[in-house]
């Protein structure tokens, strides 16, 4: 269950010690953005060590690398692979080849650990006009892909426009990233509000995202957290509705009958796997069945 | 590995630590610590284990501790020692 | 009639200063001070020995009181904060006798019962009238309430009012009345504004003393408690102010009228008054530049004495009404005693306050504080100094889990059906110890450096002198 998301810089001991504690389902520990170049060995040392000794648990790890056109995403990966992210955060993906050239050098690290291919995910950040267009190439590419993650400050600086709160330049890149990846069966992640006090401004732009098909949302502040999980998680209507559709489908299973209905619509694969998602999730979230 | 040079890491911010280490004869370690009565022993003990751990014999190495996590001691030492064996 | 005299070495031979006797200041000019230093210089330019300085608070700029000391001026001193830099002096053993820490209202109980008496109390007022009307309010140096002044104004043998804005008699609006007051000095600065007061304070943006905020909100919010008439205090701390928005936003959401904020008055709780969370303020003590504002513009902003505020000595005091006050703490323990004034390694840095007054009566009385600060747990088996016992705390707010002081059950019951990480401080003290490490116990001087006296008098615990190594 990925709701949130958080970016912690990666040179900086502080925040990177009380990541679990700030309420995101996953947090990104970011050696890119983040980190100045001379710093780069720091950070990719600090975050491996707070990976290999600090205890995570029951929330998720996301490493952003630095991009693939840098002398450091390799050692990165070195570093960083060994004590297992749950996915790697591929920067300025603009194209298939892009992540090939990833998802290779990542095959290359799983051999040598012995680990098994595809153990750690991937995910690539949109940030480019290319990249947005390459959009369901990328997320098809591999299937180490496990989701696509849109960037909008990058983005919007690419496509020489003004990055604004309504929102109004990035919605082609939104609709266009939801589409690619449900297409290629791949989560897709929404760009983080960045206006920390603006606790109007998160609840809009989370609903936005949650409505246009986002599985979850990035966020710079913890104080967004909450907000995001809030709209991310699934409402008591959507989970009885979930185990209503199950409950169909195992007594239509039992009748024998092949196509059923229920509320007179037709409960297809999609909707039996939305379903089974949306229970998982309340499950996780100690959610029962209402009705 | 052998030091070459004088190299430093980390800062002096809260929950971080800095580390200096220069070539030398042997080993000397200093530390300066916010939290040496509760820590001071550990802390030595982390340092010297970094340095075996990377095959560092020859150094001095001055550590200012701000309550800097031992993975954070471990990472700051660990990328000094990296810094001046280059 | 005159009161006005020349000069504070005046006011001192006329008030009859002599070797062993009390003097008293208050703290609302805070790190601004001028008036202590400079009564103080002069007591010692008069030869004057063996005074014992009785002072609501001390903070950085009285570091002085430490040549005083040395050269036998200053033989005792009561407080209820000392700032680091004369706390660890204090804590290297440079008094024979023992600090008294009280607390905000403990002080006032022992000076108007005689326990403590004053032989002259020096009282700075930002603004006076020469017959010793005076406020703080009004003037160059204005920092709003006079709260902590009250009992030494109304007990002292002497009574000397140190002013830089001397208005024709009489001022209206006064705090301290001219029926108290012997003497008037007029000087040319009583203290630096800058220290005295700040400018708005923002709140914290370190994201852990966010998520504790958030916590701390919804713990009140399921207490029970967040009802119309809900009264509220909480510190100038960081996450203390982030807690005070975050719960404005609530109250304004589920439109809850309180009935007033208390303590020492920033901003947002000021804001919280204009934005109708509460009915009124009741202020000891302003914090910053919009308190000090609102108090002197707001009828509903309305200046208390220490003695109103928390002082048990009397029938009745607002923190008796009080329903939830947020905390801080250096050190909590497993019985939930909480230290306010030693760090981690045993020296003086702080003090009561209203902390043990407030806890004390507050229905919900909460701390905030970090799991760790520095690799130091705040949970420890048992803290250096008592500064407020167990019993009068309810919950300890962390980023790393709740802990409630088991003697609450329902409260524990409610905030677990919320869904609220409830964790059981021993627990606690173990997580936070598998992140730090386990520190090692500090050594512990052999002589008494100060005590703490309990709000209701008797003695909580003693601190001893830091050794040297």
């Amino acid at each position: 269950m990925r709701r949130s998301m958080l970016f912690l810089p990666g040179n900086n001991p502080n925040m990177l010690i009380n990541g679990n504690c700030l309420g995101s389902d996953a947090i990104i520990f970011d050696l890119e953005d983040a980190v100045a170049p001379d710093q780069k060995d720091a950070a990719r040392i600090l975050v491996r060590n707070t990976m290999k000794y600090m205890d995570f648990r029951g929330c998720e790890i996301i490493v952003r690398i630095n991009s693939i056109d840098t002398p450091y995403w390799k050692q990165d990966l070195d570093e960083i692979m060994p004590h297992r992210p749950g996915l790697i955060l591929v920067p300025k993906t603009c194209s298939a080849a892009d992540v090939l050239e990833a998802d290779a050098y990542m095959t290359q690290v799983e051999e040598k650990l012995g680990m098994e291919k595809n153990t750690v995910g991937l995910m690539p950040l949109i940030e480019t006009a290319l990249g947005v267009e390459n959009a369901f190439s990328i997320a098809s590419a591999t299937k180490r892909v496990k989701a696509l993650f849109l960037g909008a400050e990058d983005l919007t600086a690419d496509l020489q426009c003004k990055r604004t709160k309504e929102s109004r330049e990035i919605e082609y890149a939104r609709t266009r990233l939801v589409v690619a990846a449900r297409a290629a069966g791949v989560d897709v992640y929404d760009t983080p509000f960045t206006d920390v006090n603006d606790d109007e401004g998160i609840q809009v732009d989370a609903a936005l995202a949650k409505a246009l098909g986002f599985t979850g949302k990035a966020s710079i502040s913890p104080r967004h957290v909450e907000v995001i999980n809030a709209v991310f998680s699934p409402t008591q209507k959507e989970v009885d509705y979930a185990y209503e559709v199950l409950e169909a489908i195992a007594l239509a299973k039992e009748q024998g009958k092949g196509a059923i209905s229920l509320y007179g619509k037709m409960i297809d694969a999609p909707i039996v796997n939305r379903a089974k998602q949306t229970i998982a999730m309340a499950e996780a979230l100690g959610m029962e069945r209402g009705m | 590995m052998e030091i070459k040079k004088l190299a430093s890491a980390g800062t002096m911010e809260s929950s971080d630590a800095y580390v200096e280490i220069e070539p030398a004869t042997g080993l000397e370690i200093t530390l300066e610590s916010v939290v040496s009565q509760q820590f001071g022993d550990s802390i030595r003990q982390v340092v010297r284990d970094v340095l075996t751990e990377q095959g560092v014999e020859n150094a001095k190495i001055r550590v200012v501790d701000r309550g800097a996590l031992e993975c954070v001691i471990r990472a700051r030492v660990e990328t000094a020692i990296v810094r001046g064996g280059n | 009639m005159s009161k006005l005299v020349n000069s504070i070495r005046e006011a001192i031979q006329l008030a009859g200063l002599k070797d062993g006797m009390t003097v008293s200041f208050h703290h609302h000019l805070r790190n601004g001070d001028f008036v202590l230093n400079m009564v103080m210089e002069e007591v010692a330019n008069l030869g004057i020995k063996d005074i014992t300085v009785n002072a609501s608070s001390l903070f950085d700029t009285h570091l002085p009181l430490q040549g005083h000391i040395a050269n036998g001026v200053v033989t005792g001193i009561c407080a209820n904060y000392i700032s680091a830099p004369l706390g660890r002096a204090i804590s290297q053993g440079i008094l024979e006798k023992p600090v008294q820490f009280r607390t905000h209202g403990g002080r006032p109980s022992d000076i108007c019962t005689g326990n403590t008496p004053i032989d002259v109390a020096f009282i700075a007022a930002p603004t006076s009238d020469p017959m010793g009307n005076c406020s703080g309010k009004y003037g160059k140096s204005a920092c709003g309430s006079l709260g902590y002044a009250y009992a030494d104004a109304m007990h002292a043998k002497k009574v000397v009012i140190i002013t830089d804005n001397l208005v024709p008699y009489p001022l209206m609006d006064f705090s301290i009345p001219e029926i108290y007051v012997d003497y008037v000095v007029n000087v040319d600065a009583i203290g630096n504004p800058k220290g005295i007061v700040s400018g708005t304070t923002q709140i914290t943006r370190d994201p852990v003393g966010l998520v504790m905020a958030q916590h701390a909100v919804k713990v009140i919010e399921n207490s029970g408690l967040l009802k119309d008439g809900f009264s509220f205090q909480t510190g100038a701390g960081g996450a203390s102010l982030a807690a005070a928005k975050f719960l404005k936003d609530v109250m304004l959401e589920k439109g809850i009228q309180g009935s007033f904020g208390l303590g020492g008055i920033t901003g947002y709780l000021v804001d919280m008054l204009h934005a109708g969370c509460f009915k009124s303020l009741m202020d000891v003590q302003c914090f910053d530049l919009k308190a000090v504002e609102s108090l002197r513009t707001n009828p509903n902003h309305q200046e208390i004495s220490a003695m109103q505020y928390a002082s048990p000595a009397f029938k009745s005091a607002v923190v008796d009404s009080l329903d939830v006050v947020i905390l801080g703490a250096t050190e909590i323990d497993t019985d939930f005693n909480v230290n306010v004034h030693t760090d981690s390694n045993g020296y003086i840095m702080g003090g009561s306050g209203g902390h043990s007054d407030t806890a004390a009566g507050a229905k919900l009385s909460m701390i905030i504080a970090p799991m760790f600060r520095a690799r130091l747990p705040i949970v420890t088996d048992h803290v250096n100094c008592i500064s407020t016992p167990g019993k009068d705390i309810d919950v300890l707010v962390t980023q790393g889990g709740i802990a409630v002081n088991p003697k609450n059950v329902e409260l524990t019951k409610n905030l677990k059906d919320a869904g609220l990480p409830i964790i059981d401080i021993h627990e606690l003290k173990e997580k936070t110890e598998r992140i730090t490490g386990k520190p090692k116990v500090i050594a512990k001087g052999d002589r008494v450096v100060a005590e703490v006296i309990s709000r209701n008098g008797g003695i909580l615990d003693k601190i001893y002198n830091v050794p040297s190594f």
